[in-house]
């Protein structure tokens, strides 16, 4: 099983959801995440004092899935998410041991 | 001999802007302050406005209003009497048309915000029980004399000053105490000013403009034509004021902000505190604009120079727009709009003399008397925080508790 986390920017959630749903993919958890890559920050100025903010707010997506869907979940994703503008984000892939559903215990491959 | 007999009207106003000068302390000046803190510290922040006013309101009456507008003691001080306000509501008295119950609870509200307002200044690193401790220490010590000099018939008001609502005994007073203060307390290690919550400072600046109408309008002590008048140049004065700052910001930086605009429009209602009832609306525009650029001026350029961390610049704003507002009220004082003041613009030169030297008297003595305050609390029981409680934010460190629970 792979865990897909993805990092996109925050107006982009609705269309992500949307393409997921489409493939049938619509569990998932989202977090608010503040974050830097190389989209360069913005400037805030209060009482005549500038501050660099470097750190830009993005969600953080994440499904777990079978390994047999895993590429097209990250390609939908990755499609939904592209703006071609720099700080669309990143989608990182990793693996996942164990799996359980809390309500009826089922486990793995029975819990996602 | 004219017989003083009581007006309902006045009464039910100066009621009415009683209650409306409380409300600039709670919530006003609290939620102003703590929009701009940390979250980890606004309930901290809040406390200090809160807990000032419950202080003088206790002390006010134990002993504070004969102090100020008692017998008068070689200009300098009331005679202490009538504990506890004894007898004082009971043998229905008047000041002018009102009961002296309405204007001591009136004044009452003036000497609670003066000492909130020096809050500002100390957010972030002062423990709460030197906050306690210094509350009645500097209402009692500093508070009290400098406004029967003023108001009181002591010796400012025997020169001729003119104070309509407090210049010098509210914004010049807190504003250099305010300074003081933090030059024993020190600053913070981490002075940033990134307001957690700019909603509240808004909310806080507008309940205050509100209130405010109370401060100027009131002191007028009746419901006439010159609270009207006061009325009218209060708000233009803090809407010229707003302007000015946006229009500083936008040279400045090319764009106007929210906070900019809520610090001028404070800025502009201090300013015209002590002119209120004496200038006219042309000269309320130019005490409005001028005194953003005075505090824009401290704030961005004296400030960082010297070094001293005024948080949430009481200095800068209470202090630099009072000592404008107090010389441009010995300018632009007009006796058609109130007999009791002439100022240079009219052919009286000799009030701006008067003017400085009351600036200058308040600012000598609440620098030098809330220096000495500030070190006899350092020295019992210390005025500052631990270096953790500083950063861990004061609300859990002094209060146990937390403002949000997200």
């Amino acid at each position: 099983m792979k865990k897909i986390m993805a990092i996109v920017r925050p107006n982009k959630l609705e269309v992500i959801k949307e393409a997921l749903d489409d493939i049938g993919c619509s569990s998932l958890t989202v977090m608010e995440v503040k974050g830097r890559g190389r989209q360069k920050g913005i400037t805030e100025v209060y009482r005549g004092r500038e501050y660099a903010i470097d750190l830009l707010p993005k969600l953080e997506i994440h499904i777990v899935v079978p390994d047999n869907v895993a590429s097209k979940v990250v390609d939908t994703i990755a499609k939904a998410a592209h703006t071609g503008e720099i700080g669309d984000g990143k989608i990182f892939i990793m693996n996942v041991e164990q799996v359980v559903r809390i309500r009826t215990g089922e486990r793995d491959h029975d819990a996602i | 001999m004219v017989t003083a007999v009581l007006s309902s009207g006045d009464t039910a106003w100066m009621l009415m802007s009683t209650a409306l000068v409380m409300l600039m302390t709670i919530p006003g000046l609290a939620l102003f302050y703590a929009g701009l803190v940390k979250k980890e510290t606004v309930l901290n922040t809040i406390f200090l406005s809160f807990s000032a006013y419950a202080v003088v309101s206790i002390i006010w009456f134990a002993y504070g209003y004969p102090m100020v507008f008692g017998p008068d003691v070689h200009g300098f001080i009331g005679v202490p009497g009538d504990f506890f306000f004894h007898n004082v509501v009971e043998s229905n008295t008047l000041v002018g048309s009102i009961p002296t119950s309405v204007y001591a609870a009136y004044q009452m509200t003036f000497a609670a915000i003066t000492v909130a307002l020096i809050s500002g200044a100390i957010i972030g690193r002062m423990k709460f029980g030197a906050w306690m401790l210094f509350i009645p220490l500097w209402a009692t010590f500093v508070y009290l004399p400098v406004a029967h000099w003023v108001w009181g018939g002591g010796w400012l008001a025997q020169l001729g000053v003119l104070d309509w609502a407090g210049g010098t005994v509210v914004h010049i007073n807190s504003g250099v105490a305010a300074l003081a203060l933090i030059l024993v307390l020190k600053g913070r290690k981490e002075r940033s000013l990134l307001p957690h919550q700019l909603g509240y400072a808004i909310i806080g600046a507008g309940l205050l403009w509100f209130g405010w109408f109370g401060f100027n309008a009131g002191s007028a002590l009746s419901a006439g034509q010159l609270a009207g008048s006061a009325f009218i140049v209060t708000n233009t004065s803090a809407a010229a004021a707003m302007l000015s700052w946006m229009l500083i910001e936008y040279l400045r930086f090319g764009k106007a902000t929210m906070l900019g605009a809520a610090s001028g429009i404070v800025a502009g209602l201090v300013a015209i505190t002590p002119a209120a009832g004496f200038v006219n609306i042309p000269a309320a525009i130019v005490i409005g604009f001028v005194t953003s650029l005075v505090s824009y001026t401290a704030i961005s350029y004296i400030k960082p120079r010297l070094g001293y961390d005024d948080a949430l610049d009481v200095f800068g704003v209470h202090g630099f727009s009072g000592i404008w507002g107090a010389l441009a009220t010995g300018i632009f004082a007009s006796p058609l709009i109130n007999a009791a003041g002439a100022g240079l613009a009219y052919g009286n030169p000799a009030q701006l003399g008067i003017q400085a030297v009351a600036v200058a008297a308040t600012f000598a003595y609440s620098f030098v008397a809330t220096l000495i305050i500030a070190k006899v609390i350092d020295l019992t029981i210390g005025l500052r925080v631990t270096a953790e409680q500083e950063v861990q934010g004061l609300d859990q460190a002094l209060h146990d508790e937390s403002a949000y629970h997200i």
